[in-house]
């Protein structure tokens, strides 16, 4: 299921990319151009496997590989919908999610945590400057975004009350006043903003995206690779970035829960939630200039993470008070 | 669980396999990496051990921060001096003298612990984990901000002095 | 069954081989890893014992630990890293005296 993802991502990309620069976009292959992907994997499994000469093979070989397991991993844990039987298909309702972990937010923190070495071997192993520059660099700015995208992270958890993720998005069940879904965006719209700025630079993603910039280093930390390898890390990539916005949408957009649908087709709302925010990315990828590098560990550190802080501070002393 | 003991022997093994390559290993970035390897490890078994956020934590600092922090170091240091031919170590008579006193204060210790947990009942002896295992974050919660708050507040401290003298220490005296 | 036995055994093992990486290896970086080694066979030890007198007091020691192993390997590599820049090496041996 990940992996179609991705395709519709690769897919998507191109063709939000290609309306915002009025023009067409992919549409040869296939009906509108929907073959577009996996024409791009064909393509990319047949291209010579290179490798730099002084490359320390196993390095090489294992960065890509850390990469791409770090992001399935971690979307592990994610839930995307509620207990269902498929229309009455099954007997016991199934749980959608693979693991069912009580401690499910922290799993996926410490996961995306693991993917900093990915990058950071690539950049060593491929031997070459510009592979290096963009490892070491690609790799401080994740791990300094990762402290305000773990304080947004924990306001979430103040509100809620729990670590488990299916736990956290029942808590965002009903409504208020009858209309208005009991969503966490709702009570904590600078944390969502925190959340999701500090999940593109984790990502990097535009306008954070300083160490693949293409303009500057080649294409930073995966220069040396090609074919297959090159393929796991563009995989990675967008992997991440489903399950961030899948993590998001759990935390904040109230996972599964929406009106005019039985519980049992809650993932319907889950896939058009995260759709949604997954548009968000690629409309802010093509639409804004990027962040130069001094630039981009300012705001990591003087803007974002006191403000996380202050987010975390005035959640707890709200729920103290008002007893939410 | 019916897999208790297959799955402690196999994160047993991996921890100490890693463990015993970290220390003879020549480039430090494989032993940086052999140690994420034991890292993980280690917190199947604190898994294992109904402790799932001390091995979340585990990999969250110890794995995903602290040996990041090596690893550039390593890169910062060994880049410029790319050691290929000659690098320092010891003669092999001392190096296989340690490597044998480590095999015996091994053993030894092993003896010595064996001898006094003889004496105590095994782990999870009642059959069921302990009530905190059920909410562990919140057992744990509890307990750290009332009954260690104080150290829970000078570690803040101990962190930030720290991170100043990192800062300091590490600087260019230009 | 997997006893506590089983537990301190191991972390025995992972300290016995923690000290002989001190006490063998000629390079600076490694000698820490080899401390880390060490500090994690201690947490085991904590956590193990914790279970086994069903308190939560272990993982709470085990999570200072941890934060004090944090700030210890950041100053060891800020030490190593302005040795390094003194001598250009990375062996303990060279540095024999204690002025320069």
């Amino acid at each position: 299921m990940l992996l179609l993802a991705s395709a519709a991502m690769v897919y998507a990309e191109r063709k939000v990319a290609a309306l915002i620069q009025q023009r067409h976009g992919p549409n040869r292959v296939g009906p509108l151009g929907l073959l577009q992907p996996f024409a791009d994997v064909i393509k990319l499994m047949f291209k010579e496997e290179l490798r730099p000469g002084g490359a320390d093979t196993v390095l090489f070989l294992l960065a890509p590989v850390i990469s791409a397991a770090a992001a399935f991993a971690a979307f592990a844990v994610v839930p995307f919908g509620a207990e269902t039987t498929f229309f009455g298909l099954l007997e016991a309702p199934l749980k959608l999610q693979v693991a069912d972990v009580n401690v499910a937010v922290l799993v996926v923190f410490a996961i995306t945590s693991m993917s900093v070495y990915g990058i950071v071997l690539a950049g060593w192993s491929s031997n070459s400057k510009y592979s290096l520059l963009g490892g070491l660099r690609s790799a401080s700015q994740m791990i300094s975004y990762e402290l305000p995208y773990g304080l947004a992270l924990a306001s979430v958890l103040v509100l809620a009350n729990s670590l488990s993720l299916t736990r956290i998005v029942d808590a965002q069940a009903g409504y208020w006043f009858g209309f208005i879904p009991k969503w966490f965006v709702f009570l904590q719209p600078v944390g969502f903003l925190i959340f999701m700025t500090a999940g593109v630079a984790e990502t990097n993603r535009a306008p954070f995206d300083f160490p693949e910039a293409e303009q500057e280093l080649v294409a930073g930390y995966h220069t040396e690779y090609s074919s297959m390898a090159f393929a796991m890390f563009f995989l990675a990539e967008y992997i991440n970035m489903v399950t961030v916005s899948a993590v998001a949408t759990n935390l904040f957009l109230g996972g599964w829960h929406g009106p005019f649908l039985p519980a049992s087709l809650g993932w319907v709302w889950f896939l058009l939630k995260t759709s949604a925010l997954l548009f968000f990315y690629i409309w802010m990828r093509w639409t804004l200039p990027r962040y130069r590098y001094d630039q981009l560990m300012q705001f990591g550190w003087k803007i974002l993470l006191p403000l996380a802080v202050l987010n975390l501070l005035v959640t707890a002393a709200g729920v103290l008070f008002l007893g939410l | 669980m019916a897999f208790d003991l297959p799955l402690f022997y196999l994160f047993a093994a991996v921890a100490t396999a890693t463990s015993v390559l970290v220390i003879a290993q020549r480039s430090p970035i494989y032993s940086v990496m052999l140690l994420i390897g034991s890292f993980v490890a280690l917190a199947g078994l604190y898994v294992l051990l109904d402790a799932p956020f001390v091995a979340v934590i585990q990999i969250i600092i110890y794995a995903g921060a602290i040996l990041v922090l090596f690893l550039f170091v390593v890169m910062l240091l060994s880049a410029p001096t790319e050691v290929r031919g000659k690098r320092p170590r010891l003669a092999a008579g001392p190096r296989r003298m340690g490597a044998a006193l480590g095999a015996v204060f091994g053993v030894e210790l092993i003896w010595a612990i064996w001898r006094v947990a003889s004496l105590r009942e095994p782990v999870g002896a009642a059959g069921v984990p302990p009530a905190e295992a059920i909410e562990p974050v919140r057992a744990i919660g509890q307990v750290l901000f009332t009954d260690y708050a104080f150290a829970f507040e000078v570690t803040s401290v101990l962190i930030l002095v720290a991170m100043v003298g990192a800062v300091v220490l590490a600087k260019r005296h230009v | 069954m997997v006893t506590l036995n089983h537990y301190l055994a191991l972390s025995v093992i992972l300290f016995a081989i923690g000290s002989t990486g001190v006490f063998l290896r000629r390079n600076m970086i490694t000698v820490l890893l080899s401390i880390e080694i060490m500090l994690n066979a201690a947490n085991l030890t904590l956590v193990a014992f914790g279970r086994h007198f069903g308190s939560v007091d272990g993982q709470i020691i085990v999570f200072f630990v941890v934060t004090v192993a944090a700030a210890e390997a950041a100053v060891g590599l800020a030490i190593v890293i302005a040795l390094f820049r003194l001598r250009e090496s990375l062996d303990p041996d060279v540095f024999t005296s204690l002025r320069w």
